[in-house]
């Protein structure tokens, strides 16, 4: 695993007034991601790349990009998987408005946060919560999004569809209505405003988002789905929607 | 100077850890108009990263656990140098913080019987960490996250703050500039609460970000607030060694909680040599009784694999020194041969997946290769135990930016909750105060201006020096001269380095615009760094002893005139200059307490 080669990576720079893709070559040493690879560019190269980045490892979601047209995390992209003898391209997410380069305006996930109604807690008992460990698996699964916005950058809903951006959360959202309607202390019910204003119905279920999900979470067959069985039952049968609660927490569902 | 953006607020929080999150969900719930103000976007702060745990004494695992023996074991950690009340206040309350998340939506791991479920770390006598796998840090971060969001507290994102305001000698506010655009924000507000965490980007190898530059640690000395504590860098005992590129990155302590074991080249476990005489009676002496221990805590002592980050530290610098290292200069963490690979990847998924993913290694099939990295700082701004108070009338520190809990070390799962005991602290003693401040504070114009004005300076230099090549010097000089083991004369050659660097900083250049400019942050970046780690050298050489995480190689002993001190650092015209002050005693009931074995 030694060695060093020098490859060519082929950056989108650029603002919000337009840009383009500029070649930068550079040395890669053996093991490196691609974000280590922008990060040299940006120390010997060009110190004004816009590049997000927190952890460099795959658990703070900030350095999601366009690599070859597939959407990454740089941090976890090794430069080995890719081939090194063709320029590497390293595009912005295409959902979200640029900012400059690399970096691009994803307040949309936060808007759309805003508006999720908060947690409603039954009333704690005095010696506490009890919650067995396989009635939460299935929220721990959602609640292990790092917020990279990936699903969101792929989902066809937005993707080429600025206008359906207001009525639409997005898979990343709507795992986190699941969440909380699978969550064994929760109250609410959220179904109404899923689907009159948070755009459930749209979703056609093409499971882009969990394929390009870095954490493996099954947004759309553990989600998407049951949340659209629910809003289905709710429309005809409260009490079908009930059981269903109840009996989701205590089996699961696998893929 | 042009005009720029001014909010004004009751309190304003500088941080969007968990430590910033707690202080401004209490600040809001007392009533007061609240504002966070954070480098990264929300929920990216380096509380995301946290695996491990919480701490706190539960006793749903050990009903014998109480916030007496948390004391206890937090104080003889931190080598007898934490502000006690400090220690106490922590011990006492993170057991409510911890399960006050819950009713915010929070779901630890359980027990069989339904309750938190906690797990074991370093030097906690019982298993006190509640935890989610190895993703601690990123379920409490989403959970404070959402309940800020849902309180009406405003949030500005990718903000950074370059000086803290000041109305003659009270604060007054705080002055940034958005990252995105470049422009200046003014923000009013009596009340300031630090909460920007850590200095680790001081250091060459390190867990922690590129947000980690230490701007809470400077801002608070630049306004005139003290620092105590700053020679006491902790070297986690485990980062990643190989490949280069991920040289530092944090494997969490869980893994050795969770059964793994350190050895050496050849197969040695060596901890078992490197146990000293303070943990002695505590401490497994033989192989058999350290793996007894896993299943029978009466019985058998823990082993010395889980001694505390210290002590672990350099003992695995000293396997290597001597020549006992691996390939690629690092020791062996075994978890392969010693748990099955369901349960490891149970337990441990984020780790399993890292190594798998950034180093082509399975952990349920061979040992990783470990060493040292850098990943907290137990220093940080001198506050009041009760009120999280600075020195300074205005200004409120809490998290890891706030010095004194942990004394000369830290305990593994202790950062999280001090996160939420002193953040909540803060929040509330900050809208209380800025309660009883009636009259508005006004900040001079000029020092807007001229903070300004300073900040652009990059831009005007056509010539000058390369900010990341400073920073990559810095962080050399740091991590070979101001490391886990030091002397007086490597401290010294750091210092005039330091004192070059400075001046080099000075001609630091920007090229391109403002917007979005990482090239330009840095720059900027470099001021509060140069700070961190010139105080950081100042403070490792005025304590002549080895005690905690600091390793005198000329004064290798532990020197009962120094566990009276706190060396403290103020500034003199602009200037730091170190000090010592007492520690305060400790009450004779607590004196038993710790004592006892
Ligand atoms: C990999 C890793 C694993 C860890 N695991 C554990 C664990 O298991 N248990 C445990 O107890 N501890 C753990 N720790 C330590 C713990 O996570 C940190 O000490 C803690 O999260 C720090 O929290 P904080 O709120 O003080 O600051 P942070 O979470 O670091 O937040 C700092 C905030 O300040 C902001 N900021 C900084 N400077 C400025 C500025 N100039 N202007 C505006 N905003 C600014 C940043 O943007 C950020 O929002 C771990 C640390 C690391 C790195
Ligand atoms: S499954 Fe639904 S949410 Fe996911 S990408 Fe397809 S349309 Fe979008
Ligand atoms: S669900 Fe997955 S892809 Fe979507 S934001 Fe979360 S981690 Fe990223
Ligand atoms: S930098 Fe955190 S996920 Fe890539």
């Amino acid at each position: 695993m030694a060695g060093t080669s020098t490859v060519t990576l082929r950056i989108w720079r650029g603002d919000a007034t337009g840009g383009g893709f500029e070649d930068h070559e550079v040395e890669v040493s053996s093991g490196e991601v691609v974000l280590d690879v922008l990060h040299r560019i940006q120390a010997t190269q060009a110190p004004d790349l816009a590049v997000r980045w927190n952890c460099k490892a795959g658990r703070c979601g900030s350095c999601s990009a366009e690599v070859n047209g597939m959407p990454r995390l740089t941090c976890m992209t090794r430069m080995n998987i890719l081939d090194q003898t063709e320029p590497i391209t390293v595009a912005p997410m295409r959902t979200f408005p640029i900012i400059k380069d690399l970096v691009t305006n994803v307040s949309f996930n936060y808007e759309m946060a805003k508006r999720v109604p908060a947690f409603q807690p039954k009333p704690k008992p005095p010696e506490g919560y009890r919650m067995a460990q396989q009635d939460i698996e299935r929220v721990q699964e959602f609640r292990k999004c790092i917020e990279c916005f990936l699903c969101q950058n792929v989902c066809h809903v937005i993707r080429d569809h600025e206008e359906n951006k207001p009525q639409f959360a997005g898979p990343r959202l709507f795992i986190r209505y699941a969440e909380l309607e699978m969550h064994p202390l929760d109250t609410g019910d959220r179904r109404e405003l899923l689907q009159a204003q948070m755009g459930l119905g749209l979703c056609n279920i093409t499971k882009c988002c969990s394929e390009v999900c870095p954490e493996e979470i099954h947004i759309t067959d553990n989600g998407i789905i049951p949340l659209k069985e629910r809003v289905v039952d709710r429309r005809y049968d409260p009490i079908a929607w009930l059981g269903r609660k109840i009996k989701m927490r205590r089996s699961g569902r696998a893929e | 100077m042009a005009d720029h953006e001014v909010h004004e607020f009751d309190v304003i929080v500088i941080g969007a850890g968990g430590a910033g999150l707690r202080a401004a969900i209490e600040a809001r719930a007392q009533g007061a108009k609240t504002a966070i103000v954070c480098k990264s976007l929300l929920g990216k702060a380096h509380t995301v990263m946290a695996e491990g745990g919480v701490a706190a004494a539960l006793g749903t695992v050990y009903p014998e656990d109480n916030w007496k023996v948390h004391f206890r074991d937090t104080m003889r950690g931190g080598k007898m140098l934490n502000n006690w009340r400090l220690a106490q206040i922590h011990a006492q309350e993170a057991p409510e913080r911890v399960l006050e998340l819950e009713e915010w939506g929070a779901l630890w791991d359980r027990t069989e019987d339904g309750r938190v479920l906690q797990r074991d770390f370093g030097g906690h006598r019982y298993a006190r960490l509640a935890h989610v796998g190895d993703r601690t840090g990123l379920e409490m971060i989403r959970i404070l996250q959402h309940k800020a969001v849902s309180m009406d507290i405003a949030v500005f994102m990718e903000c950074t703050i370059v000086r803290l305001l000041k109305d003659g000698d009270r604060i007054a506010g705080a002055f940034g500039y958005w990252r995105e655009s470049g422009k200046f924000v003014e923000f009013k507000a009596p009340a300031v609460v630090l909460a920007t965490g850590g200095i680790g980007k001081a250091y060459k190898i390190t867990s922690n970000s590129w947000e980690y530059t230490g701007d809470g640690h400077a801002l608070g000395l630049w306004a005139g607030a003290d620092l105590i504590d700053m020679e006491f860098v902790q070297f986690h005992p485990t980062g990643m060694v190989w490949p280069p590129s991920v040289m530092g990155i944090l494997v969490t302590e869980g893994v050795r909680g969770d059964g793994g074991i350190l050895r050496n080249e050849s197969g040695e476990r060596f901890m078992f040599r490197c146990i000293p005489e303070m943990f002695k009676a505590e401490t497994a002496d033989t192989e058999e009784e350290a793996d007894r221990w896993f299943t029978d805590r009466k019985g058998a002592r823990r082993p010395p694999d889980l001694l505390p980050r210290d002590e672990v530290a350099r003992a695995i610098v000293a396997e290597i020194k001597e020549g006992r290292g691996t390939p690629h200069g690092g020791v062996y963490l075994d978890i392969a041969s010693r748990r099955d690979p369901d349960y490891i990847t149970r337990r441990l998924p984020g780790m399993y997946h890292q190594f798998k993913e950034l180093a082509d290694v399975d952990i349920t099939k061979e040992p990783m290769e470990i060493g040292p990295t850098c990943h907290y700082v137990m220093g940080g701004l001198k506050v009041d135990a009760e009120t999280a108070a600075a020195t300074v009338p205005g200004l409120f520190a809490a998290g890891e930016v706030a010095g004194g809990m942990h004394g000369a070390n830290r305990l593994g799962g202790n950062s999280l909750s001090d996160l939420l005991v002193f953040g909540r602290r803060a929040g509330l003693h900050g809208a209380g105060y800025a309660r009883s401040i009636g009259a508005r504070l006004e900040a001079t114009s000029d020092q807007c201006e001229e903070i300004a004005r300073d900040a652009v300076r990059p831009f005007d230099r056509s010539e000058g020096e390369n900010p990341y090549g400073i920073q990559k010097e810095l962080q050399d000089t740091m991590q070979t001269l101001v490391g886990i083991i030091r002397t007086e004369e490597e401290l010294l050659k750091a210092l005039d380095r330091l004192g070059e660097l400075k001046e080099r900083a000075t001609h630091a250049v920007a090229e391109g615009n403002r917007l979005y400019n990482p090239g330009w942050h840095l720059a900027l970046d470099l001021k509060s760094l140069l700070t961190v780690s010139e105080v950081t050298a100042l403070a490792a050489l005025e304590r002549k002893e080895s005690r905690g995480a600091q390793t005198r190689d000329d004064y290798p002993k532990m020197d009962p005139e120094f566990g009276k001190v706190n060396v403290v650092i103020r500034t003199k015209d602009g200037e730091p200059y170190v000090d010592q002050a007492p520690l305060e005693p400790l009450p004779q009931d607590l004196r038993e307490l710790v004592e006892a074995t």
